[in-house]
């Protein structure tokens, strides 16, 4: 598992977060929840802080956010990009759609571009099946995606 | 101001009533000519659809430019805009419709809404480029009333959504809202069972347990801290009715918790909602801060002595946390891993306190059951499976949406009537009901009606109701395949036969739709299987085989052909393909040499090109590119 640098800020601020639900372990989702909106990721060194303010073993907060999907011990990228894969997605092509993310951000899922730009993952539907196939990058949801947009999509976001 | 007896909610229900009145006899008629403000009409409600679905096709911008206009017009004040909830009809969404003349536009731009405000709020004539056009007879239809899409629905889950607004409690209770839980609480709380008993309403989350009866064993395990968890962890793929309830009628599901907490003597309610869910989570918070604010919840509501209080749970991404013991350890802050049962939740569930959980969608139905009786609630619907179900249409279907339609009804019907049938007019194949749990169903099952026993015996399920057509173009093995890696994924690795069962499912499927199946591997997977059905720890294991058991009993003979004969009838899986150029179409443009990723394509210009099988990939990018035909696949 690699590791991540993470400041004292960061573990000052997951301190905090952890207080505000009274250290209570039974809050332990809803804590990482918060950590991860503010810090983006919940790195291992941050981990260790959730276990002692908790006052639980370290590999039950580990074991935790690695059974929840939602949770990422790296970061993401600034955009980052969801293309759904639930099954109106799927029948309406969003396997081609991922094809093209990949090949257009020359990523594969799970994965961050080099530039910290772009991240690339999978969900499972965002309740939009009536524009399937859909992606979304950041909180946007695009609709009615074909491979042939993606690239045109992407360099909306070159700044 | 505080809400102190069922007196005052009823005074307060009253002037709603005044309020919607417009909107509700809109509701009931058909209006031909428009209304406008310069045709004398004093007052205008519009209302965008603020559901996730329109949200998506920028109905937030919609809104936004409404009011700018109307107030660069100066009629702001006497036109409202409204933003109630899904609307259902998704596919011809952003929808905006016009009170009181009840024009529902279809597909709306943000940049229609100036056409909108001067031609027909202000002109008082309909825009009749955004009206609705029949896709058999070509008509135009300016209501929904009249659209094959809403004609056979019967909306009572989805009754207030699309037309109240769900971050206004008043309209809420303007539709009788919370008229249930005051009559109840006025009433012996063990009539109040009898009477959801009596209704013969069953589990809308999948499985159609009776929910009285839940109730009732709920109400025998007596201990000072009992819970009410509504189930809002929507995880099927391609089901989004959970979330369009909490989206449009979030006091609905508020409202019903507080009747069941009533019921089984409970006073803590819980809300577990998936974190992908963020506008059903803040419709539900502004639902239940208001409904706080005027002491519908609280201590003491209703001067009653009955305190109820309601939080908020979050998911984090986990299918199997659907399942009643994984959720409820996932709200206790653990790896949502289901137990054994019993103990039944009923007995030891939130930190081993007496639990009773129930799914949105029957929440939904509660109030208006009590409102309208149990008799008339069982009057709807089928000998077994009473009152109606939402279903969320999708795939290759025409009418994309979601749709409320009495038990009983058929697919054929849900497909062909309300659907408007197949997308493209493709032949249909296959509707797959009740997600990775349930099965694929054929020509041969869609004259069936639809309840929780037809489809289990079809070998599929109801589930949260789901339910994706396919056409002639999918490939059912590859369907199959879908399901079991999405299964895969969520299991949670607990017991053997999902964790390492499942896997090998998969890779046996995955070796058929690469050509590299066998016959034998058939009956393995048959097999295994069942195995799986029989002897996995919850509900997510025993039903994760469905897809692979229904699609090997009504398509077996694709799966011959990928084995036999190695081909792929939908040309879904790659490795059985073979892409070739005719030479009598090809014209020798090179178009396809050029967009060949694997400089699998020479030839000479003007001449037939010819494809290498050895360096093809199989992307299809030649036959995408090819503008005269001249690609041949088999």
């Amino acid at each position: 598992m690699s590791e991540f640098k993470v400041s004292c800020k960061a573990l000052r601020a997951t301190e905090e977060i952890c207080h505000k639900f009274h250290n209570d372990p039974g809050e332990l989702i809803s804590i990482l929840h918060e950590t991860q909106n503010t810090l983006g990721y919940i790195p291992e060194a941050v981990q260790r802080v959730i276990a002692r303010e908790l006052g639980i073993p370290e590999q039950k907060v580990y074991g935790v956010v690695t059974f929840y999907s939602f949770f990422s011990m790296v970061p993401k990228g600034k955009y980052p990009v969801s293309v759904c894969l639930g099954t109106a997605c799927y029948v309406r092509g969003s396997d081609k759609v991922l094809e093209e993310f990949k090949r257009v951000l020359g990523i594969e899922v799970g994965e961050t571009t080099p530039d910290g730009k772009f991240s690339l993952d999978c969900l499972r539907c965002v309740g939009a099946c009536g524009l399937a196939p859909v992606a979304t990058i950041g909180e946007k949801v695009y609709g009615r995606l074909n491979p042939s947009d993606i690239k045109k999509i992407v360099s909306e976001f070159g700044d | 101001m505080k809400i102190t007896s069922a007196d005052v909610l009823e005074d307060i229900r009253r002037k709603a009533v005044q309020a919607l009145a417009v909107r509700e006899e809109s509701n009931q008629s058909v209006q031909e000519t428009a209304c406008g403000l310069e045709k004398g009409t004093p007052h205008i409600q519009i209302l965008c659809c603020g559901g996730t679905g329109c949200k998506a096709s920028d109905s937030a911008k919609i809104v936004e430019n409404f009011r700018a206009s109307l107030s660069a017009h100066g009629v702001a004040d006497k036109v409202d805009v409204v933003v109630p909830g899904c609307f259902g009809f998704c596919e011809k969404g952003p929808i905006v419709k016009i009170i009181p003349d009840n024009t529902f536009y279809t597909s709306v731009r943000p940049e229609d809404v100036e056409e909108i405000v001067t031609q027909h709020i202000i002109g008082g004539n309909k825009v009749e480029r955004l009206l609705y056009k029949d896709p058999g007879t070509g008509a135009t239809i300016s209501d929904s009333k009249h659209m094959n899409f809403y004609r056979k629905q019967m909306r009572i889950a989805l009754r207030n959504c699309g037309f109240i607004d769900p971050e206004n409690i008043l309209e809420y209770i303007a539709r009788d809202g919370y008229k249930a839980l005051a009559e109840s609480l006025q009433r012996d709380s063990l009539e109040v069972l009898a009477d959801i008993k009596a209704s013969g309403l069953r589990g809308r989350g999948g499985a159609g347990f009776p929910t009285g009866v839940k109730w009732e064993i709920a109400r025998k395990f007596d201990a000072p801290d009992k819970y009410v968890v509504c189930n809002a962890d929507e995880g099927d793929p391609g089901a989004f009715m959970d979330r369009s309830i909490m989206e449009g009628d979030p006091n609905s599901v508020v409202e019903a918790m507080m009747i069941c907490g009533y019921c089984i003597n409970a006073h803590h309610g819980l809300i577990y909602i998936r974190a992908e869910y963020p506008l059903a989570v803040h419709r539900l918070q502004v639902a239940i801060a208001q409904a706080e604010e005027l002491g519908l919840l609280g201590k003491n509501i209703l001067g009653t002595g009955f305190d109820f209080d309601i939080e908020i749970r979050y998911g984090a991404g986990a299918f199997v946390c659907g399942e009643e013991t994984a959720l409820i350890h996932s709200m206790e802050g653990k790896r949502g891993e289901p137990t054994l049962k019993p103990p039944f939740p009923a007995e030891a569930g939130y930190f081993g306190k007496p639990t009773n959980v129930n799914n949105v969608e029957t929440l939904a139905n509660v109030p208006v059951i009590l409102t309208r009786g149990p008799q008339w609630f069982a009057s709807i619907g089928t000998e077994k499976s009473k009152g109606t179900k939402v279903f969320a249409l999708a795939g290759k279907i025409n009418n994309v949406g979601l749709i409320e339609v009495p038990m009983g009804t058929t697919l054929r019907e849900i497909i062909y009537d309300i659907g408007g049938g197949v997308k493209n007019g493709k032949k249909f194949k296959a509707v797959q009901t009740g997600g990775p749990s349930g099965g694929c169903l054929t020509e041969k099952h869609l004259d069936i009606p639809i309840d929780y026993e037809s489809l289990t015996a079809a070998g599929s399920m109801m589930g949260s109701g789901g339910m994706i057509v396919m056409d002639e173009d999918d490939c059912m093995v590859s369907v199959a395949k879908f399901f079991l890696e999405f299964t895969v994924d969520e299991s949670c690795g607990k017991c053997t036969p999902c964790r390492i069962g499942n896997r090998r499912m998969l890779e046996i499927l995955t070796r058929i739709t690469d050509g590299r199946g066998t016959l034998e591997d058939l009956d393995k997977l048959e097999n295994l299987a069942k195995v799986i059905k029989d002897t996995a720890l919850c509900g997510l294991g025993q039903t994760s085989p469905n897809p692979v058991l229904s699609t090997l009993a009504n398509f077996r003979e694709e799966y011959v052909e990928h084995v036999r004969d190695h081909v792929c009838r939908a040309h879904k899986c790659k490795a059985l393909l073979t892409y070739s150029i005719d030479p009598v179409l090809c014209k020798g443009c090179s178009a396809c040499a050029r967009g060949c990723p694997a400089e699998a394509i020479v030839g000479e210009v003007r001449k037939p090109f010819v494809i290498n099988p050895e360096k093809c990939i199989r992307c299809g990018m030649c036959m995408s590119r090819c503008k005269f035909g001249a690609i041949n696949v088999i």
